[in-house]
């Protein structure tokens, strides 16, 4: 079997019940490296957890998700093996808050032993150049902006180099001037090749970034296209009033 | 008023100065706040660890083996008298332990154990959920992010009340002369017996209880506005 054709990431029918509420009702996905997958859809509608059941921060009542060769919701599976190579970036950024913006970026790494702690030090300040903040290594989050926390989360995420990242709605906690900073350094990454599922409510991040555009509704996948065909020829007619209440 | 003020004054010299019985009294002292301090340390080890134990959880969201024991034994110290722990622990458990500060110091702490296992495990769910997320996020286990991440902001957040608990547990330390160790109000006990004079012995002991608990309360509250302060810029 070839594994060049593939996808990296494979979703088979998955559903996740919290109680008697069904959230995801049977979800059907492939996702191939270097793809840029963005979620979209009403609040409530399951896309988060969506993202949340990939890297098993929620664990799937039934169905299927695959990185590579990894069952990924298999018992079996070493979940924290899986984890390192998928990093996550969150809505409320979480950083640590009782470690240096240094650590926080090196702390993973060198307690799991990937890294010398010298060696990490060094990716780290590399990595906080390229988002231009190097001078905060030795800060606290509690001192750094919301948009200048959210770099650094990012940052923390690709100290592990990670295969694919997931962002949950990186953009929404933050204040409006500071959305830019943040989705720049998110494009930088797309443009770099990497593979990233994003829950946003970022249109126009959307329709510049994506390579597939999906919309959820109601537990699943209710459509899924090009970001050029999906904003500008909606099918869907839940997808169409959702269009028409957020562009 | 003159032969009021003599009265005062003999008792004075019979319970404190006379024989140098004062130097008792500091002797009993020492003997509170060493099996205070050890008893606390015991406290906070055994504490977190029950707090983690309490804490932990089936995959299915039920109580699990080590849970259960957790709950039963904060249970059982919360719902008895300190003495009565304290006597079991010296008549019956090690009856044959002849270390009587060894026994008080491990009575105690097991007993302040469940009340800082409860302290800490507020400290651990006042920890934003979102901290243990991203440790597991990255590949670290759930250990791994208790440790380096969520306990040293729980302590953090548990500060205030541990020195409580601690100031609480030196209190409860007079009961040690049940079990005939000289602590601060034994060696107060022992005096006004001798000299059939219980106000001097019991006011000097209550204010140096006072004085060690306020000059602690005043230490600790500067130590706690330091750290709020560190939080602040």
């Amino acid at each position: 079997m070839s594994e060049s054709v593939k996808a990296l990431i494979r979703v088979k029918d998955l559903k996740k019940d919290f109680g008697e509420n069904h959230v995801l009702r049977g979800i059907n996905y492939e996702i191939d490296k270097g793809q840029k997958i963005v979620l979209v859809g009403p609040s409530g509608c399951g896309k988060s957890t969506f993202l949340r059941c990939l890297n098993l921060l929620e664990e799937p009542t039934s169905g299927e998700v695959w990185l590579d060769e990894t069952m990924v919701n298999d018992p079996k599976t070493d979940i924290n093996k899986i984890r390192q190579r998928m990093g996550m970036v969150f809505q409320h950024f979480n950083l640590f808050q009782n470690l240096t913006i240094m650590d926080n970026i090196t702390l993973a790494p060198v307690k799991l032993g990937l890294m010398k702690p010298e060696e990490a030090k060094e990716k780290a300040l590399s990595l906080l150049k390229r988002v231009n903040l190097s001078d905060k290594a030795d800060s606290y989050p509690h001192q750094l902006s919301g948009g200048q926390q959210q770099r650094i989360a990012i940052v923390r995420s690709l100290e592990m180099n990670p295969e694919v990242m997931l962002f949950d709605e990186p953009t929404s906690a933050l204040d409006p001037e500071m959305v830019g900073e943040v989705l720049q350094v998110m494009k930088e990454l797309a443009e770099e090749g990497m593979t990233m599922v994003v829950v946003t409510h970022e249109m126009a991040f959307a329709k510049e970034v994506a390579s597939k555009v999906i919309f959820i509704d109601q537990g699943l996948i209710q459509e899924e296209n090009t970001p050029d065909e999906f904003f500008a020829h909606p099918k869907n007619e839940r997808l169409k009033d959702f269009l028409s209440k957020v562009l | 008023m003159g032969e009021w003020w003599a009265g005062v004054r003999g008792q004075f010299y019979d319970s404190f100065v006379d024989g140098s019985l004062w130097i008792q009294y500091f002797k009993g002292l020492g003997v509170t706040v060493e099996v205070s301090i050890f008893a606390a340390l015991i406290g906070l080890v055994l504490g977190t660890v029950i707090a983690l134990m309490n804490m932990s959880r089936r995959r299915d969201g039920k109580r699990n083996a080590a849970s259960v024991i957790a709950m039963v034994y904060i249970d059982v110290i919360r719902g008895t008298p300190s003495v009565i722990q304290l006597l079991i622990m010296w008549f019956i458990i090690l009856k044959s332990c002849t270390n009587g500060v060894l026994v008080s110091v491990l009575a105690f702490g097991i007993n302040s154990g469940a009340y800082v296992a409860e302290i800490i495990r507020g400290g651990i769910q006042a920890v934003d959920n979102g901290q243990m997320e991203a440790g597991r996020s990255l590949g670290l286990s759930k250990v791994q992010t208790m440790i380096y991440v969520v306990l040293p902001q729980a302590f953090k957040n548990a500060f205030p009340s541990l020195l409580n608990e601690f100031i609480t547990l030196l209190k409860e330390t007079a009961i040690l002369g049940y079990v005939g160790m000289a602590d601060l109000t034994r060696v107060a006990n022992q005096v006004s017996a001798r000299t059939y004079e219980p106000f001097m012995p019991l006011l000097g002991a209550a204010a140096i209880y006072f004085v060690v608990i306020k000059v602690l309360s005043i230490l600790f509250g500067r130590l706690e506005r330091r750290m709020r302060e560190g939080d602040q810029h």
